[in-house]
């Protein structure tokens, strides 16, 4: 077990590194000049040519890597270029309230999701298994940012019931900040509920018509908790690791909300980086992303191999 | 980590159907429909898609204009029946490449096995380690943007999904006597390749290309509506439906009509596909 989270964390250092060069790479591939950018429009190539000694950008490629790998290791990401303030706290910021974002979107999708995925497969072909899943079905027919037009025209804009835009903390009151938060999760969730229900439905269906369970109902428990104990431990496992390939979707799902919500996570933060070639802001923000989105990866399948004795990790048997 | 996916119990509800299941009919009759619009779509539009009605800015759905009309007075009916074509090309090239880069990489690393499938296997690991929608933003930020190179970056990284699906279905067909047979015969690797495996690993891929014009057509949205993917003033549903953003007050009706749309287009593949894998193969069903 021990080699095996090693080797796991191994490869994910492996990803962040080559991520690492294909970013710094492509960023170097941008049309945009850095000097220029810092100087503005009325910069000459004297000028220009004066910082870009300075900042070392006339250094060979692999020598510019280094610094720029090295700085990063030490904690330091550079200054925005377009709001000349230092990433690295605009970055934590930005990242709270997207892990908050996301954190409430995964309790929402696993409780939701799972719950739906019961009923559809305790009463499966009939009324509330057809709704659910063809509740499933509109969730992800469209992207996601569709829904959230569409809860804004609602709820927004006609019954005035939850903010539309923009995030607010604590401080601005509890009740404030979960309303700013409803949308943009209910959202997420429209999006990602068909995956974990429908798996969740299927390894039900496939528990339920189990030896044990016949067993346990024979022995003359109560359906619910045939269902509860001794069916649903068993179909939960399939579920756990749907919830981590969600994860993925989740990223690329939070990138087009926060667009939609103005909600100022490190989607937004990715996205004005990219739309105004703000370099450091920008290899930052995708650096993060992929680490959260490797070690969220990791993540699962240990806890996939915590929830399941029975599988051995390769590595851990030799 | 989708290793897991295969593992995960395949869905048991084992009807059986002695008539054409119906979601291929009403998926392939809403495919076909489709594709006669987006063939058609110069011909039935009752006006150009980048007509500016000035003075019909912003009007309703009408008779004139079946869908209302956009900030610029431009006719949305007209609009989304181009807006059609650009979704299937780009779902349709986007696949097409992914089956290009994937299908053979498959093929070889199950034949081959060993080295060869666990090199293929690794590097395709690791495109699949990235976030997906982040090589993409990054590709199309680097280069200006266009619909032929949004369509290319999708289908790039939907190819380790096709690779796997064709390996382990390319990895079955080996116990296979047939194969045995022809390596018996000393055939060479293109014809064992091309003539052997690939045609018994088209019902699986069919399924799963369906998914994956599916994917490309909704993450093509998401990179317009956040301006990386088509370009204005091209009649693009992602594009259509994020413009119309600022007017969703006054005007719901230019955002939510394509999105209606998109969602008949991908219901309309997904039934098909989802019907296709009950014809082909019963045994393949809930394997997604």
């Amino acid at each position: 077990m021990a080699i095996y989270v090693l080797r796991r964390l191994g490869a994910v250092l492996a990803t962040l590194v080559v991520m690492s060069l294909l970013v710094f790479l492509s960023t170097h591939a941008l049309p945009s000049n850095t000097a220029a950018l810092i100087l503005g429009q009325y910069s000459t190539p004297e000028t220009r040519a004066a910082l870009e000694h300075k900042l070392g950008l006339d250094l060979p490629l692999t020598v510019q890597y280094w610094r720029w790998a090295s700085a990063l290791l030490q904690g330091d990401l550079g200054a925005s270029l377009v709001m000349e303030r230092p990433v690295a706290p605009m970055l934590w910021d930005a990242f709270g309230r997207s892990a908050l974002l996301a954190g409430c979107t995964m309790a929402v999708v696993s409780t939701v999701g799972v719950g739906m995925g019961i009923v559809a497969a305790v009463w499966r072909g009939r009324w509330p298994d057809h709704g659910i899943s063809m509740f499933a079905y509109a969730g992800i027919s469209v992207p996601e940012f569709y829904w959230g037009l569409v809860l804004i025209l609602v709820f927004g804009s006609t019954f005035h019931l939850f903010p539309t835009s923009g995030a607010a903390t604590l401080a601005d009151g509890f009740g404030t900040m979960v309303a700013h938060l409803v949308l943009p999760v209910v959202t997420l969730t429209l999006t990602l509920l068909a995956h974990v229900s429908r798996l969740t439905r299927s390894s039900m269906l496939e528990v339920l018509d189990s030896m044990y369970v016949r067993v346990a109902r024979a022995r003359g428990f109560p359906e619910r908790v045939v269902i509860l104990r001794h069916a649903l431990r068993n179909a939960l496992l399939p579920a756990i690791t749907i919830l981590a390939q969600d994860f993925g979707f989740l990223i690329g799902g939070i990138v087009a909300v926060e667009a939609i919500f103005a909600y100022p996570g490190l989607g937004r933060l990715l996205i004005f980086s990219l739309e105004r070639q703000d370099l450091p802001l920008m290899q930052a923000a995708i650096l993060v992303l992929t680490a959260v989105y490797c070690l969220a990866n990791l993540g699962a399948d240990l806890l996939y191999g915590v929830a399941n004795p029975r599988i051995r990790y390769a590595g851990a048997v030799e | 980590m989708s290793d897991a996916a295969i593992i995960a119990p395949a869905m048991a509800a084992p009807r059986r159907r002695l008539r054409l299941p119906w979601p291929l009919l009403v998926g392939g009759a809403i495919v076909l429909a489709l594709l006669i619009t987006a063939a058609l779509a110069q011909v039935i539009a009752p006006y150009p898609f980048d007509e500016m009605h000035i003075r019909d800015r912003l009007t309703g759905p009408s008779l004139r204009f079946l869908a209302g009309t956009d900030e610029y007075g431009r006719d949305v009916f007209s609009r989304l029946l181009i807006g059609s074509q650009l979704s299937l090309v780009l779902g349709v090239s986007a696949t097409l490449v992914s089956l290009g880069i994937g299908v053979p990489l498959g093929l070889l690393a199950g034949y081959r096995r060993g080295v060869t499938d666990e090199l293929i296997m690794r590097v395709l690991d690791v495109l699949l380690a990235f976030p997906p929608i982040m090589l993409v933003l990054l590709i199309l930020a680097i280069t200006p943007p266009s619909l032929m190179k949004t369509a290319i970056a999708i289908g790039v990284l939907s190819a380790p999904p096709i690779a796997r699906v064709t390996r382990s279905v390319a990895l079955d067909l080996m116990s296979q006597e047939f194969v045995e047979a022809a390596r018996a015969r000393g055939e060479r690797l293109l014809y064992m390749l091309g003539r052997e495996l690939l045609p018994n690993v088209w019902p699986v891929l069919i399924v799963e290309a369906s998914l994956r014009v599916v994917f490309a057509i909704l993450l093509g949205a998401v990179l317009s509506f956040l301006g990386f993917g088509v370009q204005p003033p091209e009649a693009d549903w992602g594009l259509m439906i994020s413009n119309g953003r600022a007017f969703v007050d006054e005007a719901p009706w230019i955002s939510l009509a394509p999105g209606v749309a998109m969602a008949l287009t991908v219901i309309g593949i997904s039934l098909l596909g989802d019907g296709l894998r009950d014809l082909l193969d019963p045994k393949l069903r809930g394997r997604r």
